[in-house]
């Protein structure tokens, strides 16, 4: 088996281009992919804890974890392309650098 | 049930009055009337049966005495107490709300409902506040005469109303948390060196408590009293308010708000912290002189004749805090009676700057004058109370200021003799008001006909000479109802001859 | 003896309740008169029917008591009046010259549109007097005390519509409010010190607690208390150094200054140093210091006097100085005859002034005395009284003022202090020659002014009886003797006794002959006798010296506070808080991404913080 540290290596990696895609991304789309590569690098490191960490190798408590997660991240984008397609029907880009009245 | 049918009637009438005016715009005003007629009901019992010789007093304090459950597990009650002193502050309370009311009849013509409404909820605070003897409920009470009196600057104030009411509601808030923080340690070191739980007066001045948090909780509560008395160096919202405020609002606030700074005072600090009051009394009295000559300094250069009233106020609330921690029989006496004949006096001229401002249109001092030769009635009254505030004897002002210098005269006598130069300064702007208002030439001719006193100002301004020549020539009565021997008051003597 | 308490308590309510009548009713001039002079006029039958029961007894006491007015421990302060051969001279005075003012003012005041006003303060003014000198106790003097300083006030400033009257009025107020303050603080000492403010038990307690026999301590608080009671006693009656607000005190109606500039207000404070007379025999550096004051301010009301031009102000001056007199009298031990002094100064000095307001009422409010002249036989009655009260005040031999001012010197002689009699004698002689002055300049030489009117009849009818008095009101009261300390007159040197006889022709003739040399009026030459003029034209600069001194600094101190420097501070804090507000708003940009990043950034440092510590550990 492989050492564990190297799937985290992968998870970090994962995470932190997602983070990177969230705040440096201006396309609305592009920010709701990064959120979603976030979410499947934490699963990665689930996955990996219950098969590493577990008494028996049987242990599927991780995948579990995994069809929790896609599932909230199922219903989260639902939402969020409902919300992607309002704004484009509203302001014809998806540019979220121009979305700032909510201010003083 | 008297006392909460006391407190109940204003709050009533106010929500029937802001109510009433959907119907008739004539309607809230009288209402109001009606219901603060109707305060004096619980009080007449009292009256008759008034002990008005200080041997009948008997043994309890409290006159009428209520209390009922509210918070059972802080042990907080609503528990509302009379005595002679808050009867006597009751009383002017809802004096001076007529007089507020008679000075309001006419002038406030947009949203009367809710004008009435803030000024009785404004008076009902205030009674709140001098019935309370759970201190948790005196808390309440004193937040609640804040808001409506808030509204009431800001909304039928004059030009900057905006300004003065924010800088009000700031600086009494501020002193009210100071209030909060210094209340609930004073019950939690309470709660810690005796063991009980409570917010009650009675039970707490019977162990005050002692140690060097003491002093600082005094503290709290001493400052929280101060900015709303008000004293040095928490005086500067008092000239904009008054100034800013409509004449109705400027009376109430003149005549019944910065009294609670001094019952509180007396009430609440002086009983419940005896060293530490022995301790701040130096620095106190110190204060309360500076105010006194500081108050008067900047009353003399005033060009806005509301605002000159303001800094006589502050001067004269200066004497009261000197009386108050002079520890003195004749200068706690003196106290109280300078917190009502300053009530009548200064309410007295802020209705009379009310009723300039109507017919002229302008507070300056530059542009008024000559009043005397188109308005004697009107004249003479400023006379009369502006010759009231600078202390004349046969007046309530005199006696007070009299007793609170004798009795201060006994601890502190270099400082008294500072505080007796506020005698000079206080003539010193008094005739400046009279001579630039009423005396002199008229600088600008008015068109029309401007009207000396109706009668209904006839009336309220003749009864409140009655009134303040009653507390200078017999204030007798009045020194009988406050109890003070069994206020738990310490009183020093002092040797004087070490002192010289 | 109840009865007559009721009449002591009659004295002071009477005009009293005349004034409240007067000020809420509508009545005509008439009705206004009647009742105004009618309640004065009843006071003095009183006090003559008082006069009359106790005459010539030396030691009598009648007291009365109009209720409780504070009764706090140890303060206990009534409405109680006491009736004693001093305050019988006084209340005497007071009626007596007061009704005969009232009864002039009827025709010097007819004119006038605020008639009523005048005799609503007027009434005032004599109750307020009658309640200070009956008072038994010193809250109830002090009430009356400031009552007068009130009412002169309102008199003062009765043609409100002059702003230099309501100026006058303003400095005469605030004068002697300082010496009211100054008296208030003694009336603070004597209670913590005594326990007491009953002015016979004062006396008594004084002499038992601070003997003279004691150490210096206690000398030094009965000094203390006198110095206090005398700074009220200088602020009413127009001393050094309080004493230049009585000249401008001349804007008002002559009657008031008649009846209050030179009759009664005035000579309160001497009132009160007779009053304490045994509590100021316990601090004689004070009572010397009172004869010190008397001196020089004798001195310098006639020096002034003697350079003025405005007919009421030299009589103005004139009064300060005999008031110098009265307290020099006070201050060698001679109470009784200050008291004598008072009361027939009062009676010449009120003739003088009715009769320079009969004048000025003739000429049509002419004040400058220089504009008048040769005035004797157009105005006869006014004419023979100003010579009869300029007699009296140069203490021409069988006049009331010889009397009184011969037994103060006198005394002045027999208590030792020759430096303080040759002042008097200097001022008498300044005096006699400015009396001389101002008669010839009116009344002799040519006619410049011719009057428009003649005095009313009522104005001459007082001048008449005034003059009367003038020449034979020299009768001691005969319970001061005994009241009063007195010094035995020793035998008196033919320089001493002749003296002061001879001087007054002296002066007289050394003026006539100014006169007719026509050195009156006449602008002086050299500039050093300018300044000496000018200097004494204005009273020995005192109001520049004030103005410079108090003054202007105050007003100066005052205007640069206007703006309230410690509302500054909460301004700071105001401003303070704007700034910082703009500045946090900034994070607040709307923009979604920097939203995130501050998110994260916090999370990642939360993370650090809280994991990271624990790993590390």
């Amino acid at each position: 088996m492989i050492p564990i540290s190297w799937i985290l290596f992968l998870s970090l990696s994962l995470f932190t281009i997602g983070i990177f895609g969230v705040l440096a991304r201006r396309n609305l789309l592009f920010v709701l992919i990064s959120l979603e590569l976030m979410l499947n690098a934490v699963v990665i490191v689930f996955i990996a804890a219950s098969r590493y960490h577990s008494a028996s190798m049987a242990n599927s408590d991780g995948q579990i974890m995994y069809l929790l997660v896609l599932a909230l991240a199922a219903s989260e984008i639902a939402v969020g392309l409902s919300l992607v397609i309002h704004m484009y029907r509203q302001h014809h880009h998806l540019d979220i650098d121009k979305l700032n009245k909510l201010r003083d | 049930m008297s006392l909460f049918i006391l407190l109940l009637m204003p709050l009533l009438g106010g929500v029937l009055a802001w109510y009433s005016e959907r119907f008739n715009a004539d309607l809230p005003k009288k209402i109001a009337f009606i219901s603060l007629l109707m305060c004096w009901l619980p009080l007449i019992p009292l009256l008759n049966s008034m002990p008005f010789d200080a041997s009948s007093l008997g043994t309890s304090q409290w006159l009428i005495n209520e209390s009922y459950n509210w918070i059972p597990l802080f042990n907080i009650n609503a528990h509302l107490a009379l005595d002679g002193l808050s009867f006597l502050l009751i009383v002017l309370t809802l004096l001076m709300g007529l007089v507020a009311l008679s000075s309001a009849w006419h002038e406030i013509t947009k949203r009367t409902g809710l004008f009435y409404l803030n000024l009785l909820w404004t008076l009902a605070g205030v009674l709140g506040v001098f019935l309370a003897i759970d201190l948790f409920l005196f808390f309440v009470f004193w937040e609640v005469m804040l808001v409506p009196m808030y509204f009431l600057i800001s909304i039928w104030g004059y030009e900057s109303r905006h300004y003065a009411a924010f800088k009000f509601f700031i600086f009494t808030q501020a002193g009210g948390l100071l209030m909060l923080l210094s209340l609930c340690a004073l019950v939690s070191i309470h709660f810690q060196q005796t063991g009980i739980l409570t917010f009650d007066y009675n039970i707490l001045i019977q162990n005050p408590i002692s140690g060097d948090f003491a002093f600082w909780v005094a503290l709290g509560f001493t400052i929280a009293f101060l900015v709303k008395l008000p004293a040095l160096p928490f005086h500067s919202w008092l000239p904009d308010a008054h100034t800013q405020a409509p004449t109705a609002a400027s009376v109430i606030l003149a005549a019944v708000l910065l009294k609670t700074g001094g019952y509180g005072i007396i009430r609440f600090v002086l009983p419940l912290f005896p060293e530490a009051s022995i301790e701040l009394a130096p620095f106190m009295m110190l204060i309360g002189v500076i105010g006194i000559i500081y108050g008067a300094m900047m009353a003399f250069v005033q060009t806005d004749l509301k605002r000159l009233v303001a800094y006589s106020s502050v001067s004269h609330m200066g004497f009261v805090l000197l009386g108050c921690f002079a520890f003195n029989i004749y200068a706690l006496q003196g106290a109280v009676m300078q917190m009502l004949a300053h009530g009548i006096s200064t309410s007295a001229l802020f209705v009379l700057v009310g009723m300039i401002q109507h017919r002229y249109h302008t507070r300056d001092l530059n542009k008024l004058g000559g009043l005397w030769i188109n308005l004697p009635k009107l004249s003479a009254f400023g006379l009369f109370f502006g010759i009231a505030s600078l202390g004349m004897p046969g007046l309530g002002n005199f006696v007070a200021e009299f007793l609170i210098l004798v009795g201060s005269f006994d601890q502190y006598p270099k400082l008294t003799i500072f505080a007796a130069s506020g005698l000079i300064l206080a003539a010193v702007y008094s005739l400046l008001l009279i001579y630039k208002t009423f005396f002199g030439q008229i600088k600008r001719p008015h068109k029309s006909e401007i009207a000396d006193t109706n009668s209904k100002e006839w009336f309220t301004l003749i009864s409140m000479c009655f009134i303040l020549i009653y507390l200078g020539l017999h204030p007798q009565p009045f020194f009988d109802l406050v109890p003070i021997s069994l206020m738990k008051l310490t009183f020093l003597t002092a040797d004087i001859g070490a002192l010289l | 003896m109840t009865s007559y308490s009721s009449l002591l308590a009659l004295i002071p309510l009477l005009p009293l309740f005349s004034a409240i009548i007067l000020l809420f009713s509508k009545l005509p001039k008439l009705g206004v008169s009647i009742l105004a002079v009618g309640s004065v006029a009843s006071v003095a039958l009183i006090s003559l029917f008082l006069n009359f029961i106790f005459w010539q007894q030396s030691d009598f006491v009648l007291t009365a008591s109009l209720g409780t007015w504070i009764n706090i421990a140890q303060l206990k302060i009534s409405f109680g009046l006491y009736l004693d051969p001093l305050s019988l001279v006084m209340i005497t005075i007071i009626s007596g010259v007061g009704a005969l003012i009232h009864l002039y003012s009827t025709g010097f005041m007819y004119q006038d549109s605020d008639f009523k006003r005048y005799f609503t303060y007027l009434n005032l003014f004599i109750s307020a007097m009658l309640f200070l000198v009956l008072a038994d106790n010193l809250l109830l003097l002090y009430l009356g005390w400031e009552g007068v300083g009130l009412c002169s006030y309102l008199l003062i400033g009765f043609w409100y519509q002059d702003r230099s009257n309501n100026l006058a009025a303003n400095k005469a107020f605030l004068m002697t409010r300082i010496g009211d303050t100054a008296m208030a603080i003694g009336l603070f000492l004597l209670f913590t010190q005594l326990g007491t403010l009953d002015i016979q038990e004062i006396q008594i307690k004084a002499h038992s607690v601070w003997s003279l026999t004691n150490d210096n301590n206690n000398n030094t608080m009965a000094s203390l208390c006198c110095l206090l009671l005398l700074g009220g006693a200088v602020g009413k009656s127009a001393q050094l150094p309080l004493q230049n607000w009585l000249p401008d005190a001349m804007a008002g109606p002559t009657p008031v200054s008649a009846l209050i500039h030179a009759a009664t207000m005035v000579t309160a404070g001497i009132y009160l140093l007779a009053r304490n007379s045994q509590l100021f025999q316990l601090a004689p550096d004070v009572l010397y210091l009172v004869a010190l004051i008397g001196t020089f301010t004798l001195l310098l009301g006639a020096s002034a006097a003697m350079v003025q031009s405005d007919l009421k102000r030299i009589l103005a001056y004139s009064t300060i100085s005999q008031l110098g007199y009265m307290f020099l009298a006070l201050g060698v031990g001679a109470g009784a005859s200050a008291v004598f002094h008072l009361m027939t100064h009062a009676f010449f000095k009120a003739l003088l002034f009715l009769s320079a307001g009969a004048l000025i009422y003739s000429l049509h409010h002419e004040h400058n005395i220089f504009k008048m002249g040769g005035l004797l036989k157009k105005l006869p009655v006014v004419a023979v009284s100003f010579a009869i009260g300029c007699a009296a005040l140069a203490s021409l031999p069988f006049t009331s003022g010889f009397y009184s001012k011969e037994l103060i010197l006198e005394q002045v002689v027999a208590s030792g202090h020759t430096g303080l009699w040759w002042a008097a004698i200097l001022g008498a002689f300044i005096t006699a020659f400015y009396s001389a002055r101002l008669f010839f300049v009116v009344f002799l030489g040519q006619t410049q002014l011719s009057p428009n009117t003649t005095p009313t009849k009522s104005m001459s009818l007082v001048l008449v009886i005034l003059s009367v008095f003038s020449l034979f009101g020299g009768i001691h009261p005969e319970g001061l003797k005994t009241l009063l300390p007195q010094l035995t007159s020793e035998k008196l040197s033919t320089l001493q006794h002749w003296l002061p006889i001879i001087l007054p022709f002296i002066a007289i003739s050394f003026a006539w002959w100014m006169f007719k040399t026509k050195r009156f009026g006449k602008p002086v030459s050299s500039s050093l006798m300018q300044g000496i003029h000018q200097l004494l034209k204005s009273g020995w600069a005192f109001d520049y010296i004030y103005q410079t001194i108090f003054v202007s600094p105050f007003n100066y101190l005052c205007q640069l506070n206007k703006r309230d420097f410690i509302d500054l501070f909460y301004r700071l804090i105001e401003k303070t808080s704007c700034k910082l507000h703009r500045a946090f708003s900034q994070f607040q940009n709307g923009q979604l991404r920097s939203y995130n990043a501050s998110l994260i950034i916090f999370c990642i440092l939360a993370f650090a913080w809280f994991i990271g510590g624990e790993l590390i550990l």
